[in-house]
């Protein structure tokens, strides 16, 4: 009798490009090999950051006698949604003042998306919106397209966002999509430091953005990676989103502390959820609170903790703003260096989108050929999309990058 | 507060901030049900005697009333926050290594043939929830392949509540119970669970307590198990187990996980949900793992780079903490003994609880039977009280149990006990 096997022959998964690209790098010997890939804080040492202030708050709380050690509540830590809130929408914002803002605990910004979308999927517009359509970004972060199939949309498309001409922001293209799409799809927006192309729309952009959005109808769910990373400025990265609330949209908005706080393995995120009145948040909170039950239950407390600390002290939340500054400042001063280095090599092209460009990523405008060139020959590894992660550039290795992107714009075409 | 009017010609910019200008959202949105262990937390919550006594929560309470910290846990994260090697990095979506080679240790037995042949997958998850989501993920992954496999799931009867959510919200919703408590026999009917698992069509999935079952605490025997595993090879059904406080039920983690390393050594495909909160005293901190056994290690690779493609779109990687703390203990034998020492103390008041409550009850006389109490293991019991007396404890002695009569045994210390006693005796004597 032939052996009865449960478990199907199972293809194997395509393998995540940018874990791939980090593997392909572990495995390399060459002495001078650069990563430029993976979208995590390095200091000029090219290690990973324990914010000083994380290492004090961690302190605290592990000589904290007082704090109990039950499941957190279902919708998390109620004092770290409050405050993770209170962050991206400011304090004196109208809409908290109204009652119309709650928050979920999630696993990270990915867990935060993911009940958001789990919810619309389930409420948005009527009881089944499997059909509505998803836009996000093209190019975008590529998790985005897997988290709202997984929650079950199955039309996630692509809205007009860069120009790879021009190295800039394709607004004609990106207002005609938001022009033309169905009413009430969905739009996927980076709040600030676009990822990957690092270009963001300018104030004056985001308000035409916003026009149309609220005239069309169409939903806004902001993704906030970076607030404060970008540039250095908490209330700066988070225009975009007070915009959008002072304009009258119910919105939300799945925040990350990974990189603010360099907890990334703690997975600290918030779903930011503004409604249209307190009765109705009420009801979308009970309905996430059913999504997170049969998702994790109960998130963990460690990071969430550490954030509520740090946010709910004065002393605290300006060390950490320094803290944050150092970081932003560092990829700032990477930014000039690179462009300045090019310059005076005399690359040929225009290298004043490294500047114009903000956050942790760039996109260089490099051809797969030239990238590739630079993978295999130069041992400096950077995606296919010719994205590279600022924070892999060091003051000891940006010579050696400076003129490896020089030869391979010279030599490769 | 007086809103502007939304008409659709205006640009809906309010300096105000009120949301008038869209159309409406989310309106058909009802409120959530409220589940029956959720209005029970709120009942207890809002009752204001001071005499009130919760029996219905999920963790390991001390004597004190409050949930556990094991003295060691304690030490290692003092440790841990000092450690310079520590660093900050995203840990992969599958967890720490170290952790998942521990975890699938304590459950199959560090000599396990699975793991030396190299069928088996680890994957950590951000708690218990999050490894039964993955596994049904999983396993409608799979089902999506397979021809053969069509549903359904069976699930003991009762089980906890959130177990059919979490299944239906993987894609799987065909969800069915198998008979498991008997009232009358305070314990598990093995003849009608035989018969529904029986009837139950090839292919399905059967989700089995490993030890210390929630809610009612009865757990199968040894020559048990043996007639249930005969039972699924031949009818190709596929266990799903689950093992959520292994080590509080017994003392000791390898007679806990006893049944996951029998149907592993008879080569049985598994899926294993495992949770370190309660052994650990980490209840806030989500320290879950997803054990597969596979009979093919041709399939490891594609299942895992499955398993990692469904956590990236879920929770992208897991929390890193108590993890470090489960893997720090695990690995030094000092520490491993310093740990067993304080779980056994917990198991052993326990089972003391059990026993001076049984003894109570027999001294005033209620009626019923009450060996079960000591004949089983774990936090959790079934009083085999029927929805009125569950009532009438909480509306009349505001002594809160689980809906279904089961309650929680470390909740009951010195001060409640005979409360408690008398508040059972008089549920079961005072006509209703």
């Amino acid at each position: 009798m032939s052996q009865f096997f449960w478990v199907p022959e199972v293809p194997q998964a395509a393998p995540v490009a940018v874990f791939k690209l980090t593997q392909d790098f572990n495995n390399d010997q060459f002495p001078n090999k650069v990563n430029l890939g993976v979208g995590a804080y390095r200091t000029d040492e090219g290690q990973p950051w324990v914010l000083p202030v994380v290492k004090k708050v961690e302190k605290i709380i592990v000589h904290d006698d007082r704090l109990n050690h039950e499941y957190l509540p279902i919708l998390g830590l109620p004092e770290f949604r409050s405050s993770a809130s209170k962050i991206v929408l400011g304090d004196n914002s109208p809409a908290i003042q109204e009652n119309r803002v709650g928050a979920v605990q999630c696993l990270g910004g990915t867990g935060a998306l993911k009940i958001g979308a789990e919810f619309l999927r389930r409420f948005y517009n009527g009881s089944n919106n499997t059909k509505t359509p998803i836009y996000v970004s093209a190019p975008t972060w590529e998790n985005h397209n897997a988290v709202f199939s997984s929650a079950g949309f199955e039309d996630v498309r692509p809205y007009r966002y860069w120009d790879a001409e021009k190295r800039g922001l394709d607004l004609a293209g990106f207002l005609g999509d938001l022009e033309s799409c169905p009413e009430h799809s969905v739009f996927v927006l980076h709040a600030c430091a676009h990822n990957p192309t690092g270009t963001d729309p300018t104030q004056e952009q985001w308000k035409q953005i916003a026009e149309v959005m609220m005239r069309r109808k169409l939903f806004a769910f902001f993704d906030s990676a970076y607030q404060g990373f970008a540039s250095g400025s908490l209330e700066k990265d988070a225009w975009a989103v007070r915009y959008f609330v002072s304009s009258g949209f119910e919105m939300f908005c799945a925040q990350s502390f990974s990189k603010n706080f360099g907890l990334y393995n703690e997975r600290v995120g918030n779903l930011t959820v503004v409604a249209r009145d307190a009765d109705n948040l009420k009801r979308v909170l009970s309905q996430m609170e059913k999504i997170v039950r049969i998702t994790w239950s109960n998130p963990p407390s460690q990071g969430a903790r550490i954030v509520t600390i740090t946010l709910t002290s004065p002393e605290l939340f300006s060390e950490w703003q320094e803290n944050v500054k150092t970081m932003a400042n560092r990829v700032l001063l990477m930014r000039s260096q690179l462009k300045a280095k090019l310059q005076a090599l005399g690359t040929p092209g225009t290298w004043d989108h490294i500047t114009n460009q903000i956050g942790m990523f760039s996109f260089t405008g490099l051809n797969p050929k030239q990238v590739e060139y630079l993978v295999k020959e130069k041992h400096i590894y950077l995606m296919a999309s010719s994205r590279i992660n600022m924070c892999g550039l060091t003051t000891k290795n940006i010579d050696y990058v400076a003129e490896s992107i020089h030869e391979a714009v010279t030599k490769v075409q | 507060m007086s809103r502007p009017g939304s008409s659709p010609d205006e640009k809906g910019v309010s300096q105000n901030g009120d949301p008038g200008g869209q159309c409406p959202l989310f309106t058909n949105t009802l409120n959530a049900p409220v589940s029956p262990e959720t209005r029970l937390l709120s009942a207890f919550a809002r009752d204001t005697q001071a005499r009130k006594v919760d029996l219905a929560g999920r963790e390991y309470y001390s004597e004190e009333g409050k949930p556990f910290e094991l003295r060691l846990v304690g030490k290692i994260k003092q440790q841990l926050s000092t450690d310079p090697t520590l660093h900050p990095e995203y840990p992969s979506s599958l967890g720490l290594r170290e952790f998942t080679r521990k975890a699938t240790e304590v459950a199959l037995g560090k000599h396990s043939r699975a793991i030396v042949e190299n069928q088996v997958l680890g994957v950590q998850t951000p708690g218990f929830t999050a490894a039964v989501r993955l596994g049904a993920e999983l396993l409608r992954c799979w089902y999506d392949l397979s021809a053969d496999w069509c549903g359904p799931v069976y699930l003991s009867s009762p089980c906890d509540d959130s177990l059919a959510g979490i299944f239906q919200a993987a894609g799987i919703q065909e969800i069915r119970e198998y008979y498991y408590w008997d009232d009358k026999q305070r314990g598990i009917c093995l003849e009608r669970l035989l018969e529904d698992l029986e009837s139950a069509p090839e292919h399905s999935v059967v989700v089995l307590s490993a030890s210390a079952h929630y809610p009612t605490g009865a757990d199968l025997s040894q020559s048990q198990w043996a007639v249930i595993t005969r039972l699924i090879t031949s009818r190709r059904l596929f266990p799903f187990l689950l093992l959520p406080t292994q080590a509080l039920c017994c003392g000791d983690m390898e007679r806990d996980a006893w049944p996951v390393q029998h149907c592993a050594s008879l080569g049985m495909e598994l899926l294993c949900a495992q949770s370190f909160s309660h052994c650990f005293g980490l209840y806030g901190e989500a320290v879950g793992h997803l054990l597969c056994v596979l009979k093919q290690n041709s399939v490891l690779l594609p299942v895992q780079s499955q398993a990692d493609k469904i956590v990236r779109s879920l929770w992208a990687r897991p929390s890193v903490g108590g993890a470090h703390v489960v893997t720090t203990v695990l690995s030094n034998s000092a520490h491993l003994v310093e740990w067993q020492g304080e779980v056994k103390h917990i198991v052993e008041r326990c089972m003391l609880i059990r026993a001076i409550l049984r003894e109570k009850l027999r001294l005033l006389g209620t009626p019923g039977r009450w060996d079960h109490l000591t004949q089983q293991g774990g936090l959790f019991c079934c009083t085999g009280l029927n929805g009125e007396q569950v009532e009438f404890l909480s509306n009349r002695r505001r002594v809160y149990l689980l809906p279904g009569g089961c309650l929680n045994v470390s909740a009951i210390n010195c001060r409640n006990l005979d409360y408690i006693a008398e508040s059972i005796h008089l549920a079961l004597t005072s006509s209703l």
